[in-house]
């Protein structure tokens, strides 16, 4: 199948407003006649869930948590970017977007990425009406800070808890449909598996994670916002139970996978410190606005970082990138600290670390300042390590974060099933091979209050009196495979946990598929994944039955769908020879920088499931730059 | 270090529960509480028995999915912090510590540690909100909010919906989770058109599901984000003021 990104005609700042003058409208009258599943209720389910229902549609939310606020949205810390130009620093829209694309290493689809950046604006007016309380200035009006990969200040935050509050925006409006009767709520429901009727999906198979129960929903279409996959890395800085089952059984049932290599590996977290860890924490990139990142210039150099004099630091951001320093992209600045700890010159019991150190700031603007700025960061990190940030430098390192691989969707947010949407981190769309900080809410968002309720209206309008019922066959034959895949993980009764297996296969992704990448290794990793796939639906240990609360069978399906997803982005991290962003292949670089090869790889690589047993197709959309000029990127 | 735990056990809702004793052994100082759970629920998998359920997702203290009585104390001995970042550094070796569900009415046991939270959701359905459609909001700086009301309304939306409050209360009251909703918006110039009906919707669920409040003052000592118990004050103030109020009457001058 050829693959139709319907991008609008026109030029770039007008395609946005041609689209929604040429969506297909449901009458207001009918539009309670629709049934919309969203599955995922972060920025995008919640936004997406909210807004269908105050448009008319029914709505029903399903979650697997035990309620739609718990989602990882909330976790995100720093801020959302949007081109308000409120500091009167040169910002713009078209600004936000070049930086987005350029960021993104000229790898994402340029429609996107510009209508993202006129939504920005939008979804600042809609989160304040909601009360989301961001940082202020004493006049009143609202503050910003700088982020990585730009050169303006344009995020706007609340403390270090910006998701949280975003997400709360999101969850009462949420919570207010709910109230009236418009949203039907599903939580400690997990989906399992997409159904489809005529080539088009109509509805969804679900576990009930407390009875254990397995059923079918029908809807006229379905929404999944289900996040990313960064935890098939095992250590990440995902929640513990983000997973991609979601997009992994959409695949497998005919959605496209796009760009499944293009992980964004986050500079700024604190190191691991034992085989015990179960996660990896953020500290936000936001530190870096007043942090300096260094190492000893000696390697093997154990002195205590009070002791080290400052002409015996390499300040290495600094020296390497004059104009961006510090504020680097995160795929730069993870590599930086990759390069100087292979040199030997890490710190930290395990030599896997930098220093992120506020002295300079803290002598420049005081401690009170860099309290109100960081205070719940500080304490965050103080907990886990036991250090005073105020007093010693923060150690961090690299650790996987985000990803900007999805499901493909086309510029309606549609994938290559009809009817089946993808928003948010779920999706490829707009980040190319890095996204830039604070650009995560702001994409979720936007999908979930702006674009997604018109894209699918546009989709639902000629959906009229083609209601299906979950008494097809299709949902019945659907809910058997879910079924009968869950008996055979309860019934392998080996001899090893869902988790032992879980940190293997992080562990081969991590060494061989992390922040540097060759043939050689991707090939091994292919290999190694296969075969402890192999061993794992013979080997795994499941207790307890299907029909109870059983976290153990809950994280066996996903890490059962991780093992696929790795080995195929192995794959595509193998077949595309060149770097780009967070994709860095050793054989192409320049002196350590990311070396991209336009003439052969200026598209998207897009996955068609064939089978178990057979290879997957891929499918190129290529990637029309007419707004940007392609360019090296550089933030010397 | 090493460490015994007598920890709740209880198949599901209806099932009887019981203490039962385990080992944790070699456990490192930086573990946290959670990561030690997850060290003794991988013997208990080698050993054959169900490991211990217990909810928890970002390990990051904001979701607000942990929690549990340890030793008695919500979220237990380290004070400001949810179950996921309090590390063992806070034990020491030989420590006996007892691990238990919330215990709350309100809260019915769904499996050993883990609990029914829903009805902190029914209040906020509720009312806790602003009604605000998508599309019809205005210009973010047209609206000018005091940095130090914008500071109080943030310490308000800290909340992370764990249930330490109701849990820690002898009484199991939501009253410092209620507040800290109607105090976030509330405080706002954008929540001030519904400030009083809210108060009187989110209030009269509340009070439909929980205990009342005695002011024991326990729910602030618990509370992993710090918030105030002075909230609840205002929370009953703007109850007692919306009683007089006839908004109704009020729009039509």
């Amino acid at each position: 199948m050829a693959l139709d990104s319907k991008i609008p005609p026109g030029p770039i700042e007008k395609k946005w407003e041609y689209a929604k003058a040429h969506y297909k409208l449901v009458n207001p009258a009918n539009k309670r006649k629709y049934d919309v599943i969203v599955v995922g209720a972060g920025l995008a389910g919640a936004a997406a869930a909210a807004s269908m229902a105050e448009l008319g549609y029914n709505v029903q939310c399903f979650v697997y948590h035990d309620s739609p606020r718990r989602a990882h949205s909330i976790a995100a810390q720093g801020g959302i970017n949007a081109a308000k130009n409120y500091q009167n620093d040169g910002d713009s829209i078209y600004r936000l977007f070049y930086d987005t694309v350029k960021g993104g290493d000229y790898r994402s689809r340029e429609a996107n990425v510009y209508r993202l950046a006129e939504l920005s604006v939008d979804i600042i007016d809609q989160a304040v009406a909601q009360g989301v309380p961001f940082a202020r200035e004493y006049g009143g009006v609202l503050d910003n800070r700088s982020f990585g990969g730009v050169q303006v200040s344009r995020t706007f935050y609340a403390r270090g808890q910006t998701g949280q509050q975003l997400l709360l925006g999101a969850f009462q409006a949420l919570e207010r449909q709910i109230g009236l009767g418009r949203v039907t709520m599903f939580p400690r429901h997990e989906m399992l598996d997409v159904v489809l009727v005529d080539g088009q999906a109509k509805g969804i198979v679900t576990r009930n994670l407390v009875t254990g129960a397995i059923t079918s929903y029908a809807a006229d279409a379905v929404v999944l916002a289900t996040g990313g996959y960064a935890n098939v890395f095992y250590l990440s800085t995902n929640a513990k139970a983000s997973n991609a089952t979601a997009i992994w059984r959409a695949y497998r049932r005919g959605a496209y996978f796009a760009n499944p290599c293009y992980t964004q590996i986050h500079p700024t977290c604190i190191p691991q410190s034992g085989d015990f860890q179960s996660k990896l924490t953020l500290m936000s990139e936001s530190l870096r606005n007043d942090g300096r990142i260094w190492v000893p210039k000696k390697a093997g150099d154990a002195r205590r970082p009070d002791q080290i004099p400052e002409d015996e630091r390499d300040y290495y951001l600094e020296r390497k990138y004059p104009s961006y320093g510090n504020l680097a992209p995160r795929d730069i600045a993870s590599r930086g600290a990759k390069e100087v700890c292979d040199e030997g010159k890490g710190v930290g019991a395990s030599g896997r670390g930098v220093y992120l150190d506020f002295a300079d700031a803290i002598k420049r603007i005081g401690r009170k300042v860099i309290e109100e700025r960081y205070g719940n960061l500080f304490e965050m990190y103080q907990d886990i390590t036991a250090e005073d940030p105020y007093v010693v430098p923060m150690r961090i390192y690299p650790a996987p974060h985000y990803v900007m691989g999805g499901l493909w969707v086309d510029y309606n947010l549609m994938s290559t099933i009809p009817g089946l949407y993808v928003g948010g981190e779920a999706n490829f769309s707009d980040h190319g091979a890095n996204r830039l900080g604070a650009s995560a809410l702001m994409q979720g968002l936007a999908d979930g209050y702006f674009v997604l309720p018109v894209t699918v209206g546009d989709y639902l309008a000629g959906q009229l009196g083609k209601k299906v019922s979950a008494d097809r066959p299709e949902f019945k034959q659907t809910q058997a495979e879910v079924e009968q895949r869950i008996s055979k993980l309860v019934s392998a009764k080996g001899t090893r946990s869902v988790d032992s297996f879980h940190r293997e296969l992080g562990n081969i992704l991590w060494e061989l598929c992390g922040m540097a990448r060759t043939a050689e290794g991707l090939k091994k990793a292919i290999t190694d994944i296969r075969t402890l796939r192999d061993q794992y639906w013979r080997d795994v240990r499941i207790l307890g039955t299907n029909e109870e609360p059983n976290q153990a069978l809950e994280r066996a399906g996903r890490v059962a769908d991780f093992f696929d997803l790795g080995e195929l982005m192995c794959i595509d991290a193998l077949h595309r020879e060149e770097s780009a962003g967070g994709h860095f292949r050793v054989e192409y670089q320049d002196k350590g920088e990311a070396k991209r090869n336009d003439d052969e790889f200026l598209y998207v690589g897009a996955w068609e499931f064939t089978g178990d047993n057979s290879a997957p197709s891929l499918h190129k959309e290529p990637l029309v730059y007419e707004e940007l000029k392609l360019a090296t990127r550089s933030y010397k | 270090m090493d460490l015994t735990l007598q920890v709740w056990r209880q198949a599901s809702r209806t099932a009887e529960g019981k203490f039962v004793t385990y080992e944790a052994k070699d456990i490192s100082p930086d573990a946290s509480f959670l990561e030690m759970l997850d060290v003794v629920n991988e013997r208990l998998t080698e050993r054959g028995e169900q490991p211990i359920h217990f909810e928890h997702d970002c390990r990051e203290g904001i979701c607000g999915s942990c929690g549990m009585m340890i030793n008695g104390i919500a979220h237990g001995p380290a004070g400001g912090t949810a179950t996921c970042q309090l590390h063992m550094r806070h034990f020491k070796h030989g420590d006996e510590i007892r691990v238990e569900p919330w215990r709350a009415r309100a809260f019915p046991i769904i499996k050993d540690l883990m609990v029914d939270r829903s009805p902190l959701d029914m209040i906020i359905q509720a009312g806790g909100f602003i009604s605000v459609n998508t599309g019809s909001a205005v210009e973010a700086n047209t609206l000018l909010i005091p940095k130090a009301v914008q500071d109080r309304s943030m310490d308000a939306a800290a909340c992370i919906q764990c249930g330490a409050c109701v849990a820690q209360c002898p009484n199991g009251a939501a009253q410092l989770f209620t507040s800290a909703k109607v105090a976030h918006l509330g405080l706002l110039p954008q929540g001030q058109p519904e400030r009083y009906e809210r108060v009187v919707r989110m209030v009269e669920i509340m009070e439909e599901h929980f205990g009342s409040c005695t002011m024991y003052g326990e729910c602030e000592a618990v509370c992993p984000k710090e918030i105030s118990i002075d909230f609840i004050a205002r929370m009953n103030r703007d109850y007692i003021a919306a009683k007089f109020k006839n908004r109704k009457s009020e729009a039509n001058g």
